[in-house]
């Protein structure tokens, strides 16, 4: 390396906090929720900072001050109590957290991912006439597949929405535990096997973004990343007609074909899906024959009739249990890492 | 504190040390006590798992259709008469009274290992059905915090026949009185856990 | 795969040839050969060399079957050192990995080898790093703190060590023999279960965590008792040191959580052997439990680890100022808030699993009220230096370290606990970078600051200074080389666990960070020279009994001290008993001995916790009979112990007398090296 690189190295950390802000995407998110996310970040560390700096020079005055080889400094050997200053080492703190306290406790009530998008931003109303846009998000070993209930398409590592419309995810998993997140757009959120989360945002400038699982899932984790685009309304108009147009169909055996552990997949347009199809992966009876967990759950509840286990017969189990969900046998990483490029 | 520092003036060197040796105490009846109460910690796990597992039936059986009440009652009245047996041998053990000790002692064994006969009777008549640990989370914390139980009762059984052993041989040494003291503990203990999986398991359970 | 018949299956179960991955042709396999033979040769050198010099017999008496506190905290940190070497090539191989593996190259580790590396460099650090130094040094210091010769239940904690021994042992094998877990370093479902993780590696893991895990409980049980019975005459509770407080206050934690952690691994482990159904994504299991779970005990199990450490700061830090420690009763009271308060916080591991914003905001607030306490106590250091004589030898060098390190840590992870902020940095390598900076800043170098400080008592002479600082150097920048970049990724929306790159331009921070983790290694070699060379001067570093003119009762007996610990249980007045002694015209009596109730060394715990690790074994590679008969084997030896009745001796009073008036033991009586 040589030494021009190596001062450009070490200066680095400067010259990115001053000028090259862009790539620090959390300070400077382009979505609403992940803005306010991020504003509450930095005013947080802003009043944490009020104590902290202080204590850090106290800390480096003070041993330097009062270092043994300074005989002038004041010398009290016994020294060891004082109301004043322990109420003052309590109440510091106190103070600082009860102020943190407030906004993290109002922040997570205002950006609760649960909790529908009034505005687009800080400075601008939604469009009456959008309604919000649907996608259901199914993480997969290893990719991301979104289905788009308006618009009849699904698509496999690409998502796409227009800006200042808000976005509604309902988030599963076909297997593992991940979490969906575009770090742009909004904070994240575990998808779960058989569960769903939810998210609401929305995103605020057209672009090309980073969107990933941001949960360890096994061997092709690394490589489950998508690209999200921020779409102005005609621009998310073309983008649907381009996956209609080259989309194919997604019937219950692509889907199978597709659950398969795959590493790496590229991107992948349908235009058509069998109906139901995420409520049938969330609910994990995909596979004709199979017993969906909400059925199970509404005769647990005894909110429905069809009685599925007697002695000497088990519906779900005969039917769920006999025919798994593909899973993995062997190691399937280095076999991978060839299907990646 | 500087105050009393300064004021202290140590009368005799001695002070600052015990010149002769303090006589010895044994922790072993406080360090089983933390023990079971750390013991507790690992049941309230399984009660945790039983709390929010207890109504995933998964389309299989509930409580209701596989659990047996009149059963129960059979084995809750064993475990809690063993207890009070126990109590018996305690009090035995305190008039130094050995024979009748052991006495009791092998009537509360025998009362704790027909428990855990019913109990595994139970268990393989369940799974015969198909309605073993493996058909649905229910199931699998049922069967895992009765039978950490019902294991619990199994050591405490095999406790009390080493201790039987140890005490025919030893006699009540000051040893053998110190684990029986720790062994009626966990035996009452064991009951209190029964209280708890027989109310919260058995009859909410059914209720449910 | 070769035809494996009936005989074989019974007799080695999973175990096969396939199961020897050093054995394979590929690079991954060739790392591992390497490995292995490294690790061989060495082990036969020592082995060797240990028979060469026929020290076998002297291991066995004097070391493994000793129940003697300070021999087994010895122990404890030897292991812990071990462990921390093997903990550390596991965070240069992750390090290099992710600085080389960026667009068309992929680096050299694969990911099933990569997620193993992290899993295992995760769960080592803390349970066998982290845990086995704060072990082994609450081990050899309270007891002698609160001036008493033992611990409540010695063998007991003889066979501790041993459980986590094996429980090591146990880790480390999965190097050579199969494989280890790819599940990160708390075994999350679905992939820890059978489902998705078939092979032996999770296996390893439960079995060597829930070894190590008992010993740990063990040892919680065995400690609390100790400091709460065995005080010595006069210290009351808010006269005991405040090592010994912290030691009483994660003794506690210990007691609460490890159970749990234990409950936890049994409920995945029925999953994996029996089927049932805890966490399954199929009928029923619920992933969510196992989540909560493991973070009851997990969120504790960090403040088990710092607090010990806080207990080291504050008995360094008055030594070396020359002043009490400021405030002792608030911070009494702040350990005991932390210890309640960290039971209370464990959801915010989890703000992003869908909880809402009334529980998550909750949890937020309740994260944030134990910043309150641990901030009180950085004042209250600070405030000891305060007005004092601060005289920076290596000790104080690493505690100064800490308080500059961890406040940082302390202040990313206040905006980590802001709910809000905490679903943007999540996963991410600034939350990394933070449990590291907190980790290291407080943990590490607290362990460091310990053994430079106590080293003198175990050994009788001192470390070497040099080589002391520039460790501390090597860790210190080595540290913020290695971690601010990773804090810098973290805000750029990298996360964490990526085995490889598409974005050229995150390239040279991962480099950077490499280049910080080789300046931790330059660190760690300093580390092992000091103890070298400190070991080779040992006569020209030879201390007395109070090399630093401390204020506990440790450093009122001999360095290293005798095997009773004192030859009269010391009765106290103050706290600083030691200081207090010595301004009050304390003199050492050198007659009038007692002869002194011992225990008596057992090689029980050895073979207990062997079986154990036997049974254990048997039950990662289904070896069924092997599992079987060792389990019936412990249980054997478990009774059969109870019949020893010969577990105590005395030490005769003449021996006591020759021990205290001995020349060598007692040379440099009271002499500070602190001139």
């Amino acid at each position: 390396m040589s030494a021009k690189r190596l001062i450009g190295l070490l200066l680095a950390p400067a010259v990115l906090l001053l000028g090259g802000c862009q790539k620090l995407v959390l300070l400077h998110p382009q979505g609403f929720v992940a803005k306010q996310q991020s504003d509450i970040m930095i005013t947080s560390t802003i009043i944490i900072a009020i104590i902290i700096v202080p204590v850090l020079i106290a800390i480096a005055v003070v041993a330097w001050k009062y270092r043994a080889s300074n005989k002038k400094a004041k010398y009290t050997p016994e020294w060891d109590h004082s109301s004043q200053l322990e109420l003052l080492v309590w109440a510091g703190p106190l103070l600082i957290i009860i102020a943190v306290g407030a906004i993290s406790w109002i922040g997570t009530h205002k950006t609760d991912p649960y909790a529908k998008i009034d505005r687009a931003d800080a400075g601008t109303a939604i469009n009456a006439a959008d309604k919000p846009l649907e996608v259901d998000v199914v993480s997969m070993r290893w990719k991301w597949l979104f289905f788009y209930p308006q618009y009849g398409i699904a698509t496999v590592n690409e998502l796409a929405a227009p800006v200042n419309r808000p976005i509604n995810f309902k988030i599963t998993s076909s297997d593992m535990m991940d979490a969906f997140f575009v770090p742009t757009l909004a904070g994240m959120i575990y998808t779960m096997p058989g569960m769903q989360t939810q998210l609401h945002a929305v995103i605020n400038k057209p672009g090309k973004y980073k969107g990933m699982s941001a949960n360890f899932s096994g061997a092709g984790f690394t490589h489950m990343q998508f690209w999200f685009y921020g779409k102005t309304k005609q621009g998310f108009e073309q983008w649907v007609a381009k996956v209609r147009a080259k989309g194919t169909d997604l019937s219950t055996s692509a889907y199978l074909q597709l659950h398969k552990p795959s590493i790496a997949v590229p991107v992948t347009y349908y235009t058509k899906f069998s109906p139901g199809l995420y409520s049938r992966i969330l609910n994990r009876c995909v596979i004709p024959g199979q017993v969906c967990l909400s059925q199970q759950m509404a005769y647990d509840r005894r909110t429905d009739e069809g009685k599925l286990w007697q002695k000497g017969k088990d519906k779900v189990k005969a039917m769920n249990m006999s025919m798994p969900m593909p899973a993995v046998t062997s190691k399937p990483a280095s076999a991978s890492t060839a299907a990646a490029h | 504190m500087n105050t009393t520092v300064a004021d202290f003036t140590p009368s005799k060197p001695t002070d600052f040390y015990c010149a002769q040796e303090p006589a010895a105490h044994s922790g072993t009846l406080v360090g089983f006590w933390i023990y079971l109460m750390s013991d507790c910690f690992v049941f309230a796990s399984l009660f945790v798992a039983y709390a929010v597992l207890g109504t995933h039936y998964a389309g299989g059986p509930t409580g209701a259709e596989v659990l047996d009440l009149p059963g129960l009652a059979l084995n809750t009245a064993l475990l809690l008469v063993s207890s009070v047996v126990f109590g018996f041998a305690m009090l035995e053990m305190q008039r130094k009274n050995q024979k009748a000790m052991i006495g009791w002692l092998i009537i509360a064994g025998i009362l704790a290992a027909v428990f855990v006969g019913l109990e595994i009777r139970e268990f393989l008549g369940m799974i015969a059905e198909g309605a073993g640990p493996d058909r649905s989370a229910f199931l699998s914390s049922f069967f895992t915090l009765v039978g950490t139980h019902g294991l619990h009762v199994t050591v405490g059984c095999l406790w009390l026949i080493v201790l039987i052993v140890q005490v025919a041989r030893f006699g009540l040494t000051e040893a053998n009185v110190r684990r029986l003291k720790c062994l009626s503990m966990f035996w009452h203990f064991l009951d209190l856990i029964w209280v708890g999986v027989f109310s919260y398991v058995y009859l909410v359970g059914v209720l449910r | 795969m070769p035809h494996r018949s009936e005989i074989w299956n019974i007799l080695f179960g999973r175990l096969s040839l396939d199961s020897l991955p050093f054995l394979k042709t590929d690079l991954e396999g060739r790392i591992v050969l390497v490995t292995f033979i490294a690790v061989s040769i060495g082990a036969l050198v020592i082995l060797g060399l240990i028979t060469k010099y026929k020290k076998w017999g002297y291991l066995w008496k004097e070391w493994f079957t000793s129940v003697d506190h300070k021999k087994l905290g010895i122990m404890y940190m030897i292991l812990a050192t071990v462990m921390l070497l093997r903990g550390f090539s596991d965070a240069i191989m992750m390090r290099s990995q992710q600085a080389i593996s960026f667009g068309a190259n992929h680096g050299y580790l694969p990911p099933a080898h990569y997620d193993q590396i992290f899993t295992a460099h995760g769960s080592i650090m803390i349970f066998f790093v982290g845990m086995a130094y704060i072990v082994g040094l609450m081990n050899f210091i309270m007891p002698l703190q609160i001036g008493s010769r033992d611990v409540a239940f010695p063998w007991l904690n003889n066979l501790s060590f041993w459980f986590t021994f094996w429980g090591a042992v146990m880790f480390m094998i999965s190097l050579f023999l199969g494989d280890f877990s790819t599940a990160g370093w708390l075994g999350y479902p679905p992939i820890s279960e059978l489902a998705h993780s078939p092979g032996v590696g999770v296996d390893y893991y439960v079995w060597g965590l829930q070894l190590s895990g008992v010993g740990t409980l063990l040892t919680g049980i065995n400690f609390l008792v100790t400091v709460v019975k065995m005080r010595a005459p006069g210290m009351t509770l808010m006269k005991m040191p405040m090592f010994s407080w912290t030691t009483l206050v994660t003794s506690g934690l210990i007691i609460v959580t490890f159970p749990v952690l234990t409950a936890t691994l049994f409920l995945l482990s029925v999953d994996r052997y029996l089927g049932t159904h805890f966490f399954t994504s199929a009928l029923g299991g619920d992933l969510m439990l196992y989540i909560n779970l493991i973070w009851v005990w997990g969120h504790p199990e960090v403040y088990i680890l710092i607090m010990p450490l806080f207990g080291v700061f504050s008995e360094i830090v008055p030594v070396f100022s020359r002043k009490p420690l400021f405030g002792y009763s608030s911070m009494v009271y702040a350990s005991v808030a932390i210890m309640v308060l960290s039971y209370l916080v464990w959801l915010h591991h989890f703000f992003t699993m869908g909880s809402g914003s009334a529980v998550n905001s909750f949890f937020s607030l309740t994260t944030m009220i134990i910043s309150i306490p641990t901030g009180a106590k950085i004042f209250n250091w600070l405030f000891t230096m305060y007005k004092g004589r601060v005289k920076v030898t290596v000790p104080m060098l690493w505690t100064m370290g800490f308080l500059f390190t961890f406040t940082i840590g302390g202040m990313t992870g206040v905006m980590l606990s802001v709910a809000p902020a905490d679903f943007l940095l999540h996963n991410s390598l600034f939350l990394i970078a933070h449990f590291h900076n907190v980790i290291i800043g407080g943990v590490v170098f607290g362990i460091f600051a310990a053994i430079n400080f106590w080293f003198p008592k175990a050994f009788g002479y001192k470390l070497d200074e040099f080589w002391g600082k520039l460790s501390f150097w090597g860790w210190q920048i080595g540290f913020w080389v290695a971690f601010g970049p990773l804090y810098v990724l973290g805000l750029m929306g990298v996360t964490r666990r990526m085995s490889h790159f598409d974005d050229p331009s995150l390239q040279k921070w991962f480099i950077t960070a490499a280049v910080g983790a080789a300046i931790i290694a330059f660190g760690i070699f300093a580390f092992v020279v000091q103890l070298v060379i400190s070991f080779i001067r040992r006569k020209e570093y030879a201390v007395g009994n109070d090399p630093w003119d401390a204020r506990t009762l440790e450093w009122s007996t001999s360095s290293p001290p005798p095997a009773y610990n004192f030859a009269f249980i010391p009765r106290v007045h103050e706290r600083d008993a030691w200081w207090h002694m010595k301004k009050n015209g304390y003199k050492r009596p050198q007659e009038g001995f007692n002869p002194i109730h011992m225990p008596r060394n057992t090689g029980f715990g050895v073979i207990i916790a062997t079986l154990s690790f036997l049974c254990c074994f048997g039950l990662v590679w289904y070896i069924w009979w092997l599992a079987a008969v060792c389990f019936v084997g412990m249980i054997a030896s478990v009774i059969f112990h109870t019949f020893n009745y010969h577990r105590d001796e005395h030490i005769a009073a003449e021996d006591v007398h020759k021990s205290e008036n001995d020349p060598d033991h007692w040379a440099l009586e009271n002499q500070s090296v602190l001139a």
